[in-house]
Parts: structure tokens; C-alpha cells; sequence
């Protein structure tokens, strides 16, 4: 029995990561239709933008290759998976213990593998340019990453998320400087793997200026929602990923029932709202950069977590 | 028959069938013949030692043969290490037999290739077997001569005798520096056993000297930055399965000297070395991946892969040495147990793209990858199978290449227990260098599969390409099946080397099997934890749920039509992303310090009708800085010594009279 309850509860987590994630680009694409004095769709287009596409046929370039149809399905999943294993209104669940931060931030590694790849599979220079900008954005993002994890572990004493936000929630842990370095860094980096400005517009059409969307120029219908539903939950994740280290407030302990959970669910929706709006605002705030400056912006990232480190370490010794 | 006495037979057979290569010479049925009979030989050996190194490994088995020396004889000896090791190399011929089987049809010289073939695999065997510092040389030096008339074997291309004599070099310098090595663990009293040398107690400054010894001879064959200069001419100017036996096989071989002398015989280490290891790992990883994303020739492109492993596995070995001196057994073992983890799936990886890279020369005769393309619709196996290796190599779950990187980060995360403030700092900046090294992977392995295998074709060959044969291919699908396996059971690879943890360290890491679920813990659940088969497990239902949703409720047409080109379609393939392009933007951030790279445009004038031309400039620093200067010294010096070849017969009695004045004026002050 209590093997079946664990397993619905991560399976409403799975299902709630899923549910929620158009929303919260919903509700981010409103928030910036606001803030410059439109009206905005609503938050509910994304949900329609999704079963317009899924309605629609597939044009598939001459040449496509079966990884360019299997790809979208293969980042949807990896992307989904990684979502359900970062704690969201709950921790401990039953499965948290599969993977790690590390194992997380290498599924994602994963799903942009392969997204990657199909944007090469046409042979078109839009996919090419993509891919190519896509991993030189990771490639710099992925040792900021690591030196975040490193600071947590330091701070936490673990890489497992459920550990680390039950700890960051216990009053153990104080009001330090590294934390907020590690902060700052995760952003950063959250902002360049979202493709949100100021590394990459997601609303941008002209090919020469983006990157994520030159990478998935080719795709149409139903392999089109399964990109774009990725990248939504994508950002779900990023978002959950630092409320539950650095905001683990009312989330749920594991096995403490059905309204404790509620509760949790409830403070998450809340949390989820209000990182919206400051990415928002963030985004209205600030323009794209050129893509040769991002290094120097996920340099910075780097930095910080680097800093972040070697202060903890400092502030050990004494 | 004792254990290693089955493996000096299998020794013994590799060396026969060697002899067999040369009387068969000519025959027709000679290629076949040798490598089937490799092959079961070869696995004879691995299930040889598999078995010796899951079961019975309480007692290790040694055997002392009547040669060599007369006062010593030639020592051999099975232990945990050696059989570890065995594994690898056997597994690695086994399968390169295999492949060989099919492509060696297609050699023009099969005689250039088979007699040193068994022979190279007998003396990598050998080198992990020795017991004592002559036999251990010797081997050492046959297995080297024996790649080296590999490398040869085509030596009527272009650029394969250069590679050849640069091959030599190297292999010269690292065999002094060995026996320079040996020389110093000796000691005085000359015992070459390495019982006794472990037994004799070492000052430090003789295990400072011995280790900056092994790490010029150990780390040129494995390609150590900057002694690494000869590995991406030699390894890819062999035949393909030579190839991958050269750098998933041999490349281990150095790494197992390395372990062997530094871990082993020298006792316990002390911390310096180990910041002296990380650094070198380190700058290794991040300078050969780096090396490998602007590489054009696929083989090459796999041989700076190589470097960059084998940075990622010095790396580890450095965290297991700063754990040991401090007597942090824990993460001593776990560092240690992920770096022979890496060794075990490099091997894997690497033999596997290196056979598919075979297969692409194979069916188009190119190995530049600007002049391939589209190959996923005309070689659907190999490009299947090579995707498997560019995922495993890139550190990607649920493939092996990611629990070993995944290990050795947990290692980096231990280092706060350390006590040195050199180390506290050093390891999560290497560990940072060390993610920069799996990202700019991935990157590399996106161009070699992406320019290669997909989009459209650049060159007729590539259009005309064909599926290769079959041994060929199930060489490749079982290398593949092992990745897999590796990475959704990682717990049993991990358990299988816990006994060598606990001779060479002293510790182990916990029993993997113990664990639910098939999970690893490395150190404590509440710390970090890891489940291949769940992640696996997990993405198969949500794909397949996925999939499923979609075909039941989403529209199911589809229409095939040209690719968008925003108005202006592509005129030629040769329009396409190349690997050149592809590699532009980390080229742009890491190069100009990296490689002085510059892009150099010529824009013809408006009314100009001559096409506009990019030329890129890039410049191999350590070749310049480091090697062109002492080739140059060595050249300007004989020069000028070969002028004492023409002098006069009185010059030369003024030269001799010169020369014994001298030495009587040494002697007289030095008495």
C-alpha cells in the first residue's frame, strides 16, 4: 500500500510538472505583455498554441532522417524525466534518489544533444548556426553549473536536491554571502539554458539573431509542440530547481499526507508566480546581447560560483 | 594450469599466430584465418581473466620463466591490477579481431598488417603481466616497435612515415624515461623484481623523481599533454581496428605503468603529487577536447578525443593520490574506482567510434569530414551505432561514458575533507575544467556525428556510399550493447573492482549490490545516489507514453517537402554547415588564446565577380613553442657537428691532440 501511495504521489508530480508548465510561459508572456501596456494573449494560449499544432501536418524536409522524428520525442522525455526528479511541492518522493543535481543537469545535457543534432540532420545553415551557438552556450554553462553544485554540496553536504532543500528549509543554514553568489550564478546560467534574453530571444523571428529557434527552424506539427512543450517544461524545471534550494519554503516533507501536500502544491503555484514575474520584468528590463558577449556573462556566472566556493571555504577555517 | 600460466599460453598463441602471419604471408585465406584465430584467443584470455577477477582473487598467481637475465629470469605475475587490465585489452582484441574479420578484405596490404596484429596484442598483454623491471621494459619496448610497423603498415600515404618517425621519437624518449625510472626504484642494490621494490622503502626525493619520470614516460604513450604531439598522427595513420586498439587499448596499457609504479610499488604518496597529477589531467582534458573540436579528419578528431579521456582519467587518479596521502580511504577508492571505471568505458567508446570511423573510410575512401555527409540514409547501422558511441563519450545518461564523469564529480565534491589549502582550492577548479572538458565533448561529438553522418552529402563518394559487412557491424553493435550495459548497471562494473581498490588503496567504496533498486552510493544515500536502469527505465515509458498520446490524438499527416531556405535555397551541399563552421563560435571564445586563431576574410569590391574567400588561421602552440625549437637545436647542432666530417688530416690530429690535453687536465684537477 504505501509503496502504491509513494508512487501516485511522484506520478501527480509528474503529472502537475506537466499540466503546469504551459501555464507558467502563459502566465511569463502575459506578465511582459503587461509591462510594455499590451494587452497580452492569455495565459492559456500556450495550452492552445499546443493542440493547434498538434492538429496540424508534419512538413518534413526531403532528406530528414529518422533521428530528425525520433529527436522531439527523446528531448521531451529526457527533459520530462529530469523535470519530475527536481522536488516541486514534495521532497523525498520515491523516485528523487534516481538521479542527482548532476544526473539532472546531464539529462538536460542529453535533450539538447540530440536537439542539436537534428538541427544539423537538413543540411540548411539555420540549423547549423543554431546547433553550432547552442553548444558553445553549454559549453560555457556547464562549468558555472558544476561550480554551483559544488557550492551547494559544500553548504548542503549532498548533491541529492531532496537533501539539500530539506536542509536549506532547516534553520541550520544562515544568511551567507556564498549563497547568494551561488544564487546569482544559477540564474545566469538558468537564463542562457532557457534561451531567455539577455542570451537568446525566445520571441524572436529573424533567423540571424536566435539560436534555440534557428535550431528547431525545421520542425512543424506535432514534432513542433513536442520541442516547444520541452522547452516549456524546461523553464518549469529551472524555476523549480531554484525555489526548492534557495525557497524551500512550505514545501512539503515526505509521507506527511494528503494536506501538507496540498499546502506545499499551493506555495509552489505561488513561488512559480512570482519567479514568473521577475523574469518578466526582468526581460522587459534588459535587451539581448550580442552572442559574443555571452561568454563574458556566463564567465561571470562562473566567477561567482568560484568565489561563492573558495569564501565558504574561507569562512570554514575560522 | 594456473591462472597466469592460461594467460602466458594465450600469450604464447598470439605470438605463434604471429609467426603463422609471415608463413601465410600471401595466401588468400590468411587474412581470415589469423584474425577468427585472435579473436577466440583473445577471448580465451578475457574470460580468463574475467573469471580470475570476479572469483578467486585472494591470492595472486606469479610464474618466473628461464630468459632474460640470467641472474633474475623473467617474473610474471596475475594480480587484481593486471587482471583488470587484461580485461580491457583482451575485450579490445577480441572485438578489433572481430572487425578485422570483415575489414581486413579490404586492406591492399594485408601482409604489412597481419604477423604484427597478434603480435602487438601478445605485447600489450605482456607489459601488464611483468613482474619485474626488465621484463616490463622489454615488453614495454616490443609492444612499441610492434605499433610502430602498425603505423607503417600504409606508409606510402602521405604523411604516415612523418607520423611514423615523430611515433618513434616519443616512444624512445618515454622508454629512457621508464628505464630511468626503474633505474632509480632499484636502487643500488639492482633488485629489478617488483616484489622487491616494493618491499625497499623509498626516500622522498627518489619517489618525487621516479613519479615526474613516470609521468614523461607513462604519460607520452598515453598522451599527456604537452608529450602528446605523436598520438593524432600515429594513431589515425594505422589501419582502423589498429586504431582502436592504439588508443582504447594501448593508451590504457601506459595508464596501467602509471598505476602500477605510482600507486603500487612507490607505497604511500604524499600530496604534492597529486596537485602535480591534477594539473597535468586537467590542462590534458580541456587542451585535447579542444584540439579534437577543430580537427576536420574524423580519425584525428577520435585521436584528441583520446587526449582529453586520458586527461579525464589522470585527473582521477590525482584525486585518488591527495585522498591516499591524506588517508581518506573512502574517496581514495572512490576516485580511484572511477578512474578505472573511465579506463574500462573508454575503452568501450573509443574502440567502437574508432571502428565506425574505419566503416566510413571503408564504404567512402575519405576521412575528412567536410567531404561526408548525409551517410545516416545510406549506412543506417554504422551511423546507429556510431550515435551510441558519440552519446557514451559525451557523458550523457543512461550511457557508461556519464556514471564514470558522474563518479569522478563526486570525487571533486569530497575534497573539502582535505586538509592542504593547495588542494582545497586546486580540485574544484580542475573539477569546473573537468565539466568545461564533458561540454566541449558534447559539442565535438555534435560536429562528428552532425557533419558526418547527417545532412546532405558533400562529395560523390559520400552519395555513393554503402553499408558495411557484417562482422564489421556486430563488432561494432556488441562494443555498443556494452556501453549500455555499463551505464544501466554500473553497480556490478563497480563491485567487480573493489578487490584491486582494496589491494592497491587499502579501502573499497560499499557494495553496490547491496543497494536497492540496482542504484550506486558512493559514499551515503543521503549524499548522492544514481540509478542507470530507472533513468532508462523512466525515459523509455515517458517516451513511449508520449508517442503513444501523439499517434492516438495528434493529426497524423505528413508531407515531405524541400527545406526552408528563407527564399534563397542552399545552391551546393558545399553551402552546408561544415565542421569548420561548426566549430567557429568555440573557435571565436577559446581560440584566440588557445590556438592564436584568426579569420582572415577577403571581400571582393562591389562589381567584383571573384568569389569571396574565409581563411582560417590556426596555430598548434605547443607543436611551435615546444618541439619546432628542439627539432630546430637538433638539426642546427648536427649541422654544424657534420662539418668535423670534412676536415684536413691535420686538423683532425690538432682536434685528438686537443681532446686528450683536455681529459689530462680534468683528470689532474678532479685527483
Amino acid at each position: 500500500m504505501v509503496v502504491i501511495s509513494d508512487i501516485l504521489v511522484q506520478g501527480v508530480q509528474m503529472l502537475l510538472v506537466l499540466l503546469l508548465a504551459p501555464l507558467l510561459t502563459g502566465f511569463v508572456r502575459k506578465m511582459k505583455a503587461r509591462l510594455v501596456r499590451r494587452k497580452g494573449a492569455s495565459v492559456f494560449q500556450p495550452y492552445r498554441d499546443l493542440l493547434r499544432l498538434l492538429r496540424k501536418e508534419v512538413v518534413l524536409a526531403d532528406n530528414a532522417s529518422w533521428l530528425f522524428r525520433v529527436t522531439p520525442y527523446v528531448t521531451f522525455a529526457a527533459i520530462w524525466v529530469a523535470a519530475a526528479l527536481v522536488p516541486t511541492f514534495a521532497t523525498g518522493l520515491l523516485f528523487n534518489w534516481t538521479a542527482d543535481l548532476i544526473a539532472i543537469v546531464a539529462l538536460l545535457g542529453s535533450a539538447r544533444f540530440f536537439l542539436a543534432l537534428a538541427g544539423m540532420d537538413v543540411g540548411t545553415s539555420f540549423g547549423g548556426i543554431g546547433s553550432s551557438r547552442e553548444v558553445m552556450i553549454a559549453a560555457l554553462a556547464e562549468p558555472a553549473m558544476l561550480l554551483f553544485v559544488f557550492c551547494m554540496a559544500l553548504v548542503a553536504g549532498s548533491t541529492q536536491l531532496s537533501t539539500v532543500a530539506d536542509f536549506m528549509g532547516s534553520s541550520a543554514v544562515g544568511l551567507r554571502v556564498s549563497l547568494g553568489m551561488a544564487m546569482i550564478a544559477l540564474i545566469m546560467v538558468a537564463l542562457a539554458e532557457n534561451a531567455r534574453i539577455p542570451v537568446d530571444n525566445p520571441a524572436t523571428h529573424l533567423e540571424l539573431t536566435m539560436v534555440h529557434e534557428a535550431m528547431v527552424l525545421e520542425y512543424s506539427g506535432r514534432h513542433l509542440a513536442m520541442i516547444e512543450f520541452g522547452a516549456f517544461l524546461k523553464l518549469l524545471l529551472y524555476i523549480s530547481l531554484i525555489a526548492c534550494v534557495f525557497l524551500p519554503w512550505k514545501i512539503a516533507l515526505f509521507g506527511t499526507g494528503p494536506l501538507s501536500y496540498a499546502i506545499g502544491a499551493g506555495a509552489y503555484v505561488v513561488k512559480l508566480a512570482v519567479a514568473g514575474f521577475f523574469l518578466a520584468l526582468f526581460e522587459t528590463a534588459t535587451a539581448k546581447m550580442r552572442v559574443f558577449r555571452v561568454p563574458q556573462f556566463l564567465g561571470a556566472a562562473l566567477m561567482l560560483g568560484l568565489l561563492g566556493t573558495l569564501l565558504l571555504f574561507v569562512s570554514r577555517s575560522f | 594450469m594456473s591462472a597466469v600460466g592460461l594467460q602466458m599460453m594465450c600469450v604464447a598463441g598470439l605470438l605463434g599466430l604471429a609467426v603463422l602471419a609471415i608463413v601465410l604471408s600471401r595466401s588468400k585465406i590468411s587474412t581470415a584465418v589469423i584474425y577468427s584465430a585472435t579473436m577466440v584467443v583473445s577471448a580465451i584470455a578475457l574470460i580468463g581473466s574475467i573469471r580470475w577477477l570476479v572469483g578467486d582473487t585472494a591470492n595472486a598467481t606469479d610464474l618466473t620463466l628461464p630468459i632474460g637475465l640470467p641472474w633474475l629470469g623473467a617474473h610474471f605475475r596475475l594480480d587484481t591490477l593486471a587482471s583488470f587490465f587484461l580485461v580491457v585489452v583482451n575485450l579490445g582484441g577480441a572485438s578489433a579481431s572481430l572487425y578485422g574479420l570483415g575489414c581486413g578484405h579490404h586492406d591492399p596490404a594485408p601482409h604489412r598488417v597481419l604477423p604484427f596484429f597478434p603480435a602487438f596484442l601478445a605485447g600489450m598483454n605482456l607489459v601488464v603481466l611483468a613482474d619485474d623491471a626488465f621484463s616490463y621494459l622489454l615488453c614495454w619496448e616490443f609492444m612499441s616497435l610492434v605499433s610502430w610497423a602498425l603505423v607503417m603498415a600504409h606508409h606510402r600515404e602521405a604523411g604516415n612515415a612523418r607520423a611514423g618517425f615523430v611515433y618513434l621519437v616519443m616512444a624512445s624518449f618515454g622508454t629512457l624515461a621508464l628505464l630511468l625510472a626503474f633505474g632509480l626504484l632499484a636502487g643500488p642494490a639492482g633488485d629489478y623484481g617488483f616484489a622487491a621494490i616494493r618491499a625497499a622503502q623509498h626516500t622522498p626525493y627518489v619517489a618525487t623523481l621516479v613519479l615526474i619520470l613516470m609521468l614523461l614516460g607513462a604519460g607520452s604513450k598515453a598522451g599527456l599533454v604537452p608529450l602528446h604531439v605523436w598520438l593524432p598522427l600515429a594513431h589515425p595513420a594505422a589501419p582502423s581496428h589498429v586504431s582502436a586498439l592504439m588508443s582504447g587499448v594501448m593508451t590504457k596499457v601506459a595508464i596501467y605503468g602509471f598505476i602500477r609504479v605510482v600507486f603500487d610499488l612507490l607505497g604511500q604518496p604524499t600530496w604534492p603529487a597529486s596537485v602535480v597529477v591534477l594539473f597535468l589531467g586537467g590542462i590534458t582534458a580541456v587542451t585535447g577536447i579542444l584540439y579534437a573540436m577543430m580537427e576536420k579528419d574524423l580519425k584525428r578528431l577520435l585521436a584528441y578525443s583520446t587526449i582529453e579521456n586520458i586527461g579525464v582519467i589522470f585527473v582521477s587518479l590525482g584525486l585518488a593520490l591527495g585522498f591516499q596521502a591524506n588517508g581518506l580511504k573512502l574517496a581514495a577508492a572512490l576516485a580511484f574506482t572511477a578512474a578505472l571505471f573511465h579506463v574500462l568505458n573508454h575503452s568501450f567508446f573509443k574502440s567502437l567510434l574508432f571502428f565506425g570511423a574505419g566503416a566510413v573510410l571503408m564504404s567512402t575512401g575519405q576521412r575528412d569530414m567536410d567531404k561526408l555527409g548525409g551517410l545516416i540514409h545510406r549506412m543506417p547501422f554504422t551511423s546507429f551505432v556510431f550515435l551510441v558511441g558519440c552519446v557514451a563519450i559525451s557523458a550523457l545518461p543512461p550511457f557508461n561514458g556519464f556514471v564514470s564523469e558522474w563518479l569522478i564529480f563526486q570525487a571533486v565534491l569530497q575534497s573539502p575533507e582535505l586538509p592542504q589549502w593547495a588542494l582545497k582550492i586546486m580540485v574544484p577548479a580542475v573539477g569546473a575544467m573537468l565539466a568545461l572538458a564533458a561540454a566541449l565533448a558534447a559539442a565535438c561529438f555534435v560536429k562528428a556525428f552532425g557533419v558526418t553522418f547527417l545532412g546532405r552529402p558533400r562529395s560523390p563518394a559520400a552519395e555513393t556510399a554503402k553499408e558495411v559487412d557484417r562482422y564489421s557491424l556486430s563488432a561494432m553493435f556488441i562494443l555498443a550493447a556494452l556501453c549500455l550495459l555499463a551505464g544501466i548497471l554500473p553497480g556490478l562494473v563497480i563491485d567487480a573492482l573493489t578487490p584491486i581498490t582494496i589491494e592497491i588503496l587499502g579501502g573499497s567504496m560499499p557494495i553496490q549490490a547491496d543497494e536497492p533498486w540496482l542504484s550506486i552510493v558512493p559514499i551515503a544515500e543521503s549524499r548522492s545516489s544514481y540509478n542507470g536502469l530507472l533513468v532508462m527505465v523512466f525515459i523509455t515509458i515517458s517516451a513511449s507514453l508520449a508517442v503513444f498520446f501523439i499517434h492516438r490524438f495528434a493529426s497524423h499527416a505528413l508531407r515531405r517537402g524541400p527545406a526552408w531556405g528563407c527564399g534563397f535555397s542552399d545552391p551546393t551541399p558545399l553551402a552546408q554547415y561544415s565542421g569548420g563552421s561548426f566549430a567557429q563560435p568555440i573557435r571565436r571564445v577559446f581560440g584566440t588564446l588557445v590556438f592564436h586563431a584568426r579569420d582572415h576574410v577577403d571581400m571582393p569590391a562591389p562589381g567584383d565577380i571573384r568569389p569571396a574567400r574565409l581563411r582560417i588561421e590556426l596555430h598548434d602552440l605547443i607543436w611551435e613553442r615546444m618541439y619546432a625549437p628542439i627539432a630546430g637545436a637538433v638539426s642546427f647542432s648536427s649541422e654544424w657537428l657534420n662539418r668535423l666530417q670534412f676536415l684536413t688530416i691535420r686538423q683532425y690530429l690538432s682536434l685528438v691532440f686537443g681532446t686528450l690535453v683536455t681529459l689530462l687536465l680534468v683528470l689532474a684537477i678532479w685527483s
